[in-house]
């Protein structure tokens, strides 16, 4: 991997650290920027990480272009020698699969998807030869997922699973996209998860939909009032699957401003991960239910 | 004090300056397409630069004031009327309490700028009052201007006169056909070949309808030819896809390499679209006072002649401010 530098512009830099995914190339861009962070190089305004790149933003009448280039590339150069470790956090998400929202969504739009005569969850789980719905939430839900980059819009999350490449979910976006999206809704495009934190357009896979929500901009949710979006680049996701009666109840909970989510800190050593997959997500999994 | 909006217009936001250093998680500047309008239209009723103001598109709201203030609009030629009777823009007017703002039809530009003196009072939100719809965050209530809301404005200590006025050299509007922007090449401008480069900053483009403060679409060049590849893992199949990256904001992506779109002060962050360069700083302001339909010429550019460009902008409104003193 040798990241590739270009100006965007007078005002940003981007740094593209893979033009592929890989958890690598997602943790390095997460390194750099936790490094440029630290810095605190005078006129810098934004550190955007991304999946596998990431943007700094910078004001160049406080910094010349090429030297912040410069000191971007040596932090690059630098953070190879570090170890990847991070002090993070797993969050437990529960999620209806193949609600009737999401249902009712693709229904309307089915002539924009590349299988009019299927739903979305039942075209991902045959294009990635999983058996059926079951086989397909089991996939999903078992391991792990890094919150691998946050926006598109306000707190929206772009997840990847913390599994080998061969067993990464892929599914393509939809033909044309869609003007409406439930809020909320599990979504799926490339090899990339995520959770739409709010109502609109969309082109992703549905497959269900979290009662929990992650974005509320008055900050009456009680997790949300010390920040109005949930996610960080770098959070670990745990998806568990629930019924309609769960669904419900959660719903009835969140509207109440008694629900409680689930997130635990965690360290995680990437080192580690990469030496035992499944017992790494297995402990991580422990984390999250306190043993 | 507050203002009755009788009737909203088509888009009418509240904005300021921005709110800078949320971008990492989806929360765009936002702020005023047209920054200078912006500034200048402040200026003229006595407020600081960056108070909150109304930003129009295409169609003037109507207004009703319950005290008296100083007004101003700037931007867009969107002439104001005072009770039915005309008022000049970039030109700073009394209005009494009682008294109703509404505007003629729209002759030139896009986005008007109605400045009172005190500015807009809506609430902070993480540093800024500028309105971002797509998140329902800051502004009035998260969203456009409907009728039958009241602004809050803001007391105002300076006392300026009516009659104020901004010389039209200072008005850094568009000049020109086409509106000719300047764009950096770069970040995946290597996913064109040479000959698709050349062609996208030699042809003319126009404005599509598709054009807000998200983004502007152009349409009416050449498709984009792109170099073979195998698709990344992760970029998806499309050749205009990549491994979903952040978004700079002016940066020029073109989904399927047909039309270009240019993020703006409301942009989404991030996506899978590869980008062929960005326009420069210093000609952003004049997006926001393109309509539909006009005609559009990417210049390239190198970052000498965008810092060259920057300090002439910035120079302008030194030049706007001390005209003013």
């Amino acid at each position: 991997m040798q990241t590739r530098f270009s100006f965007g512009g007078d005002e940003h830099i981007f740094a593209e650290v893979d033009d592929s995914m890989s958890l690598e190339a997602f943790f390095k861009s997460l390194f750099i920027t936790n490094a440029v962070r630290d810095a605190k190089i005078k006129g810098v305004t934004e550190i955007c990480p991304a999946n596998a790149s990431y943007q700094v933003k910078f004001d160049p009448d406080q910094i010349k272009p090429d030297d912040l280039l410069a000191e971007l590339k040596r932090l690059d150069t630098a953070t190879e020698k570090s170890e990847p470790v991070i002090k993070t956090r797993i969050i437990e998400i529960p999620v209806l699969y193949n609600d009737p929202w999401t249902h009712e969504t693709l229904m309307r739009f089915r002539e924009r998807h590349q299988d009019p005569n299927g739903t979305d969850i039942e075209y991902a789980a045959r294009i990635n030869n999983l058996d059926g719905i079951d086989g397909f939430i089991k996939a999903h839900s078992s391991a792990p997922w890094f919150v691998s980059m946050v926006g598109f819009v306000a707190g929206l999350p772009f997840l990847y699973q913390m599994v080998e490449r061969q067993r990464q979910i892929q599914a393509p976006k939809y033909l044309r996209p869609r003007t409406d999206t439930p809020k909320l809704t599990v979504g799926h495009g490339g090899c990339f998860g995520c959770i739409y934190s709010v109502r609109g357009a969309g082109g992703y896979q549905m497959f269900g939909i979290t009662p929990m929500p992650i974005y509320d901009p008055n900050q009456e949710i009680s997790y949300l009032r010390d920040f109005m979006c949930l996610f960080r680049p770098g959070d670990i996701v745990k998806w568990k699957p629930i019924d309609r009666a769960a669904y419900d109840a959660a719903v009835a909970d969140v509207d109440a401003g008694r629900f409680a989510p689930t997130i635990r800190d965690v360290a995680f050593s990437l080192t580690e991960f990469n030496r035992d997959i499944d017992g790494y997500n297995r402990k991580l999994e422990g984390v999250l239910h306190g043993h | 004090m507050a203002i009755k909006v009788l009737k909203p217009g088509l888009a009418t936001t509240v904005q300021d300056l921005g709110r800078p250093g949320y971008y990492h998680i989806g929360i765009p500047l936002s702020g005023g397409m047209d920054r200078h309008a912006l500034a200048a239209a402040n200026l003229l009723v006595g407020n600081e630069e960056g108070a909150a103001v109304l930003e129009a598109v295409f169609m003037g709201p109507e207004l009703e004031f319950t005290d008296d203030a100083m007004v101003a609009v700037t931007g867009a030629e969107l002439p104001p009327k005072l009770d039915g009777t005309p008022r000049e823009t970039w030109t700073s007017f009394q209005v009494k309490r009682g008294q109703k703002l509404s505007f003629d039809f729209l002759k030139q530009g896009a986005r008007a700028y109605i400045a009172v003196s005190g500015g807009i009072d809506v609430p902070l939100v993480l540093g800024s009052r500028s309105t971002y719809a797509l998140g329902a965050l800051g502004g009035f209530k998260g969203r456009k201007l409907e009728a039958g809301d009241e602004l809050p404005v803001g007391t105002s200590s300076a006392s300026v006169s009516e009659g104020r006025t901004i010389a039209k050299e200072l008005r850094g509007l568009p000049a020109g056909m086409p509106t000719e922007l300047r764009a950096m090449p770069g970040l995946y401008w290597h996913r064109i070949t040479e000959q698709a480069g050349n062609g996208f900053f030699s042809d003319t483009w126009k404005v599509a309808p598709e054009a807000d403060r998200i983004g502007y679409r152009f349409r009416g060049g050449k498709p984009l030819e792109f170099v073979p590849r195998e698709p990344p893992f992760g970029a998806g199949s499309d050749p205009s896809n990549i491994t979903d990256a952040c978004y700079p904001y002016g940066s020029i992506q073109v989904p399927g390499g047909t039309e270009p779109i240019v993020l703006h002060r409301d942009a989404v962050s991030g996506g899978g679209y590869f980008m062929v360069g960005t326009v420069i700083a210093a000609d952003m302001d004049l997006i926001g006072q393109l309509q539909p339909n006009m005609p559009v010429r990417f210049v390239k550019v190198g970052m000498d002649e965008a810092l060259a460009a920057r300090h002439d902008r910035a120079g302008l409104l030194a030049k706007l401010r001390s005209s003013l003193v």
